[in-house]
């Protein structure tokens, strides 16, 4: 028991409440620091070199790079051939794990409590954890060295595909668990076939919900590097052959990275992953938001 | 057979494919493991050997299994004052106003860069501010990856402590307000107590968040095959040496790497399950 003098201490307490609330504070702006930092970062450094040509040039070699550097000019070319293979893999990533994943969740929409969905959905949330390296492995063992004989961008659509099974499976699951079940019931009275109740009324009415789910799943693999070093590997020219080693933006950083002659076009490649992270990102929430 | 019957079907055996999906990959890992631990046998876990010479191959994963627990764990000891903060500041001070909003989108924001962007941040910003206030002298090593990871993880260990804390009774609040408490004991007495295991739980899934990152702890851990000394030493851990060594894998090399995987696999495996179990248990 606190004694009477301490409870009594009423100026010391609300110092104490205080001082507590400023640490709060001031520990909440520290956080989220780091984004302002970043964003910051990429922009200064970043943005002279995104122009037209960047989007749509392949990348320079580095002799080429190298002699832009040595007489203070922009670096020549530009990353059309990651920004192809990022769209070709996240779409390919895309077909696979979209059906997969909404059909998934409507088994586990509809056969609440049964174990072989419990244990579905256990599965699904352990795949959600398993480290997107872990995933690259598994694309090599499968898809490099029994599919497509060699790095493709099928095996790197393959990691990424895996990878947004789960989020999505468990946002339509999600979504679907918001629809009021008068709405399914209506249409069974109506005599509408079992099929048609699921995919002409459940599926639309949570359509946006569907949406946002999938968004923010590209939007997580988009920037995915580990495990398409595994897998789509890499390449310098354009590549729509999704049996060949391929391109992505996050590869090509990671190939300047360790180039020093290249090493000015980090931030301008940076710039635009995170453009294009922060776009899909942001329309999610937008979609979920008119949502409400 | 009536269409219903086909749907169910259907349902049924698209789910199906996760189920083969998880358990293809569990036997392809241990399928690719088995050489490296036929070779070298429950050794590979206690070795800390990292010999690629041909002829005279030894692999251990030990140093691999130090460097990440270390890195993670001391990254989640540095996130955890800004992601408490953070939470309390969305779930109880300023719950459900326009700041709160602001901040939680930016929390939420740091969950969407690149973990690659990360690792060039962390190697061109971070470090040279590191050896500029003398913190570090080179720069690279357990701590620059651990405090780039602990900015990481924030957003996970923030979102369901947020949630956990924002759901604790108003009734149990108001009580001890009533009694005269002010802002700072009711969140230590009533908020933290009530919460206590959901803010647990949401640790627990970062840390098994951290044990998993690859490219930025590949950018900024220095990349040595040796069990770390101190928090300023160099490292390397299970998701980066991956990563670095498997351009020029095969053979009882890859065997030894997807061994790692495994491992791998099989820790963040019980790091989940260990905080999806709080979890169910509290709801």
């Amino acid at each position: 028991m606190k004694s009477i003098t301490e409870i009594d201490n009423i100026g010391s307490r609300t110092k104490k409440d205080r001082i507590f609330l400023g640490l709060v504070v001031l520990l909440s702006v520290v956080t989220v620091s780091p984004i302002v930092l970043i964003i910051f970062k990429l922009i200064t450094k970043g943005y002279k070199q995104l122009n037209f040509g960047f989007l749509v040039e392949k990348m320079p070699d580095t002799m080429q790079a190298m002699t832009a550097v040595a007489n203070n000019e922009l670096i020549p070319g530009g990353i059309a051939n990651a920004i192809l293979g990022t769209l070709l893999m996240v779409a390919l990533a895309s077909v696979i794990a979209i059906p997969v994943g909404i059909i998934s969740g409507v088994y586990l929409y509809e056969n609440q409590g049964k174990w072989m969905a419990n244990l579905t959905r256990s599965v699904s949330d352990i795949l959600q954890g398993v480290p997107s390296i872990v995933l690259g492995l598994i694309s090599y063992l499968w898809v490099v060295k029994h599919i497509t004989n060699g790095f493709s961008a099928l095996a790197g659509s393959f990691a990424l595909g895996i990878m947004m099974l789960p989020m999505i499976v468990r946002s339509t699951e999600e979504t679907l668990k918001m629809i009021p079940q008068t709405l399914k019931e209506a249409g069974l009275a109506l005599g509408i076939p079992y099929w048609r109740v699921l995919f002409g009324i459940l599926i639309p009415t949570g359509f946006s919900g569907l949406m946002t789910g999938i968004l923010l799943a590209v939007s997580r693999v988009i920037g995915e590097t580990a495990p398409l070093m595994l897998t789509a590997l890499g390449s310098s020219v354009i590549n729509t052959n999704i049996s060949k080693p391929t391109s992505a933006i996050p590869l090509v950083i990671w190939e300047f990275y360790n180039d020093p002659n290249m090493v000015d076009l980090i931030w301008s490649s940076s710039l635009l992953l995170m453009i294009m992270v922060l776009a899909f990102n942001l329309t999610a929430k937008q979609v979920a938001a008119s949502r409400k | 057979m009536n269409s219903d019957k086909i749907t169910k079907i259907v349902l049924f055996s698209v789910s199906f494919i996760i189920l083969i999906i998880a358990g293809g990959m569990v036997f392809s890992l241990v399928g690719g493991a088995i050489p490296s631990f036929k070779t070298f046998g429950l050794g590979f876990i206690t070795s800390s050997q990292w010999d690629p010479t041909e002829g005279k191959e030894n692999y251990g994963a030990l140093p691999f299994i130090a460097g990440t627990l270390i890195t993670s764990f001391a990254a989640l000891i540095i996130s955890f004052p800004l992601s408490f903060a953070t939470s309390l500041f969305l779930g109880e001070y300023f719950r459900n106003t326009r700041v709160a909003k602001v901040l939680g989108t930016m929390v939420d924001l740091l969950a969407g860069i690149p973990s690659i962007v990360y690792g060039l941040w962390g190697f061109y910003v971070l470090r040279p501010f590191l050896i500029d206030i003398g913190f570090e002298n080179q720069g690279f090593g357990v701590f620059t990856s651990s405090l780039v990871l602990a900015i990481m993880i924030i957003p996970y260990a923030t979102s369901l402590s947020n949630e956990i804390i924002s759901m604790v009774p108003n009734d149990l609040k108001e009580a001890a307000y009533s009694l005269g408490s002010t802002r700072y004991e009711v969140i230590r007495h009533v908020t933290i107590p009530a919460a206590r295991s959901g803010i647990f739980a949401g640790y627990i899934l970062a840390f098994g968040r951290a044990l998993g990152e690859t490219m930025a702890v590949t950018m900024l851990i220095g990349n040595a095959n040796r069990i770390p000394d101190s928090l300023f030493s160099t490292g390397n851990t299970m998701a980066s040496v991956i990563a670095n060594q498997f351009g020029e894998a095969d053979g009882l090399k890859l065997s030894a790497l997807i061994s790692i995987g495994l491992l791998l696999f099989l820790i963040t495996g019980i790091v989940n399950g260990i905080g999806k179990l709080i979890i169910k248990k509290m709801s």
